[in-house]
């Protein structure tokens, strides 16, 4: 029995990844709270965005890159990000202006919006692969590791090494930052206040002479921020793939929808919760529990709950008993 | 112009479509279009009635599509030889036991008093009743598997012949769209949009790592066909010299043949199912379900079940996408888990569905072909387009092999555009609903 290893193990296999992935899910959860409160409807284009954003951050990446710019130790990509969220920005008010906006006017049904979005999910997934293809990027340079496993196992002569990628601390950092930001703008500011009363209730806000243009603008450019951060933090931790990124649709949602849609501290919370729940799930327990268990108790498999595979299945599993139990998710959002 | 008119003249397009590229790039292609058109007619048959008659949101199809796919396996392929011996009757035995486990939970849940002990019991059925499945089950898997893992490795199926497949496939859909359908109705319209999403993923990732049963990514080859084999054809006195009385060579004749063959069976099948969703939506039930579908709380209020109604044309139409999967894999003639992808076999059919017409079944029938043809068409117009913009531009610059490498990229882009036009200005579809 080996308590102290048992912990570093746990700690680099399950609780650094999955608080990074929880970081990541709960910035795109984020994105879709927001336009789900402001908007109100699913935005199912949401990963294509994240893509999009992430695709104009590598391209501006490489320009740096070309051009001999780099930040050293981090990657070149975080010099790139306002340059992607400019560009993204841009390319989401222009969506609005030409989709969006002719359907808010007409007062349209919430799911013709969604299918609305399913049009543009497809537009910019064409356009995504249309200008980067379909391959795997890898597009984080800089140190890979703050600490490597053989470094921290030399610094405390333990059997199990605890990995502390670059990448995962820029992504708690940056996560962190943005939240911050987020919830001053949305608390402190004139604009972000207007935002969340219009978010409450719309004919209220507009009586009080909140200019919804303006606030919609507002969210279309946040939504940019966020969608392009998580989008980036995402692609530096493993790697860009266009496809991946629709795929991380289900789990954003879920995110959103289990800390209740339309509630930014929701969507944070259903981020970690999500993100928790997939990893320790389909993570192999085995070699924390070798540590753990006196050796009689030792296990012979790899006690590994569900493959690695079935990681939607979980975030599925938790969006359902949510629903079931608490429709309206763990924080109160806007519902029904 | 009467819509009589107008629906013939669209029909009568897609006829020109399809005997235009016939001619041009010849009827292999043209019939190969055609089959999977019919198929995809089906599908948008099926949508539509979720969403055309009851206002359902389901982007779940792929999976529906998929428990088809598996159905022909099931169904047709042979059993293999000692597989069931080895691991059949635990693994069987587990799935009861799995269920049991959920049965046991939701009795717990409905029979106990609310309170902090029903929680915990529910919680301790749930994970006592997982790890005694796991233990039954994964030895059995093992031994399954352990059987000829290069060829087989799986149980195999019934070695029926694989049009019963295709009704299978549509009671395997069913099942699963009951046990959607209970969970997710009734909660409200994106909610149920994001369950069918999940179920579709999960659908799929059971198809691709439970080797027993499907031979995951190593795929199901050499599934029985219904038509006769080509190589069958090319030996028949009889067939050969009505092929040279046609002037055709035996070869392309055959191809002809069988995929002939297969546009007709198909063509039954959709005749078939649009006769009986044409009378559902003039009987009273397509009534009451047009009804729900405008105004929920007025059709309640006039004595309608309206989750229940709801629940039936979710689980009608979800069948219709189960059939058409099984019919889609029996054409390919093998199971290929990882080519099921959202984009194309969830995101297209709501294409066609919008673009024919939400609520008019010859809509989806009409969209359904037309998009098809569309998307296959799609490549080799954006190559053309691609090839005329570029070629101005110098040999080998890294602009013009961009582009034409990418041409291939082009159909998502087109789809998404011309769902954004349709919905903004013919949001009623090419043959509206009347």
């Amino acid at each position: 029995m080996d308590l102290i290893n048992a912990i570093v193990a746990f700690a680099n296999f399950v609780f650094v990844p999955a608080l990074a992935y929880g970081a990541q899910l709960s910035l795109g959860a984020l994105g879709v709270t927001l336009i789900y409160g402001i908007l109100r409807f699913s935005n199912f284009a949401h990963g294509d965005t994240m893509a999009f954003g992430t695709m104009a951050t590598i391209l501006v990446t490489w320009g740096f890159q070309a051009m001999g710019i780099s930040l050293g130790v981090l990657p070149t990509a975080l010099v790139a990000l306002p340059f992607g969220i400019a560009i993204t920005g841009l390319m989401l008010l222009g969506t609005d202006k030409v989709v969006y906006k002719f359907y808010r006017k007409q007062k349209a049904a919430p799911v013709i919006l969604v299918i609305v979005s399913m049009g543009v999910m497809f537009v910019m997934n064409g356009i995504v692969r249309f200008i980067i293809g379909v391959d795997d990027i890898d597009f984080a340079d800089g140190e890979r590791f703050l600490i490597s496993a053989r470094t921290f196992k030399a610094m405390t002569g333990l059997d199990e090494g605890l990995a502390i990628r670059t990448t995962t601390v820029i992504t708690l950092v940056t996560a962190a930052i943005a939240v911050a930001l987020l919830f001053w703008f949305l608390n402190k500011t004139r604009t972000g206040k207007s935002m969340r009363a219009f978010s409450d209730n719309e004919d209220l806000a507009l009586l009080s002479g909140i200019n919804p243009e303006r606030v919609v603008m507002v969210t279309w450019l946040i939504v940019a921020a966020l969608a392009t951060t998580a989008g980036v933090l995402y692609g530096l931790d493993k790697s860009f793939k266009a496809f991946v990124y629709f795929q991380l649709l289900l789990p954003i949602f879920a995110s959103a929808i289990v800390g209740g849609l339309g509630n930014p501290l929701g969507a944070i919370a259903g981020g970690f919760v999500i993100a928790f729940s997939e990893v320790m799930v389909t993570y192999a327990w085995k070699k924390v529990l070798v540590y753990a268990m006196p050796g009689p108790l030792e296990p012979d498999g790899l006690v590994q709950l569900l493959s690695t595979d079935y990681k939607f299945a979980v975030s599925f599993a938790i969006l359902i008993i949510v629903l079931l139990f608490k429709p309206t998710g763990l924080f109160k959002g806007q519902s029904v | 112009m009467t819509p009589v008119m107008r629906n013939t003249a669209l029909f009568g397009l897609m006829a020109a479509l399809l005997i235009g590229t016939g001619m041009v790039q010849g009827w292999n292609l043209a019939l190969t279009i055609l089959n999977m058109g019919l198929i995809s007619a089906i599908l948008a048959l099926g949508v539509n009635l979720q969403w055309g008659f009851a206002g359902l949101f389901n982007i779940g199809i792929m999976g529906f599509i998929a428990l088809g796919g598996l159905a022909t396996v099931l169904v047709s392929m042979p059993a293999t030889e000692g597989a069931f011996a080895a691991g059949g009757v635990r693994i069987i035995l587990a799935l009861i036991l799995g269920a049991a486990t959920i049965v046991g939970a939701v009795l717990v849940q409905t029979r106990m008093a609310k309170g902090r002990l029903r929680a915990l019991s529910t919680v301790a059925v749930l994970i006592v009743g997982f790890f005694v499945f796991r233990a039954v089950f994964d030895p059995g898997v093992e031994a399954i598997e352990a059987i000829n893992p290069a060829s087989t490795g799986y149980l195999g199926g019934l070695g029926l012949p694989v049009l019963i497949a295709w009704p299978v496939g549509g009671l395997l859909a069913a099942g699963a769209a009951w046990i959607i359908g209970k969970t997710a109705l009734g909660l409200r319209s994106d909610y149920l949009a994001i369950a069918t999403l999940g179920i579709a993923e999960i659908i799929l990732a059971v198809l691709k790592n439970e080797d027993w049963l499907t031979r995951g990514v190593k795929n199901v080859v050499g599934i029985p066909r219904p038509v006769p084999y080509e190589v069958d054809l090319q030996q028949d006195v009889g067939f050969i010299e009505r092929a040279a009385g046609l002037g055709l060579d035996p070869v392309n004749a055959s191809t002809l043949y069988v995929k002939f063959a297969y546009g007709v069976l198909f063509l039954i099948v959709l005749l078939l199912l649009l006769w009986l969703v044409q009378k559902a939506l003039h009987s009273p039930w397509g009534r009451m379900m047009r009804a729900i579908r405008d105004n929920e709380v007025a059709a309640e209020a006039m004595g309608k079940d309206v989750k229940g109604r709801h629940l039936q044309i979710f689980i009608l139409g979800s069948a219709i996408c189960g059939l058409a999967g099984a019919m889609m894999t029996t054409l390919d003639g093998q199971l290929t888990p990882t080519s099921y992808q959202p984009l194309r076999f969830t995101f297209l059919i709501w294409v066609m569905v919008i673009v024919g017409g939400s609520g008019n079944n010859f809509g989806a029938v009409l969209g359904g072909m037309l998009i098809w043809w569309l998307w296959v068409m799609v490549e080799p117009i954006g190559l053309w387009l691609m090839g005329v913009i570029t070629s101005g531009m110098a040999d080998g610059s890294w602009l013009k092999d961009h582009l034409i490498e990418s041409a291939a990229q082009m159909r998502l882009l087109t789809m998404g555009v011309i769902l954004l036009l349709m919905l903004r200005f013919s949001p009623r579809g090419l043959i509206p609903e009347r």
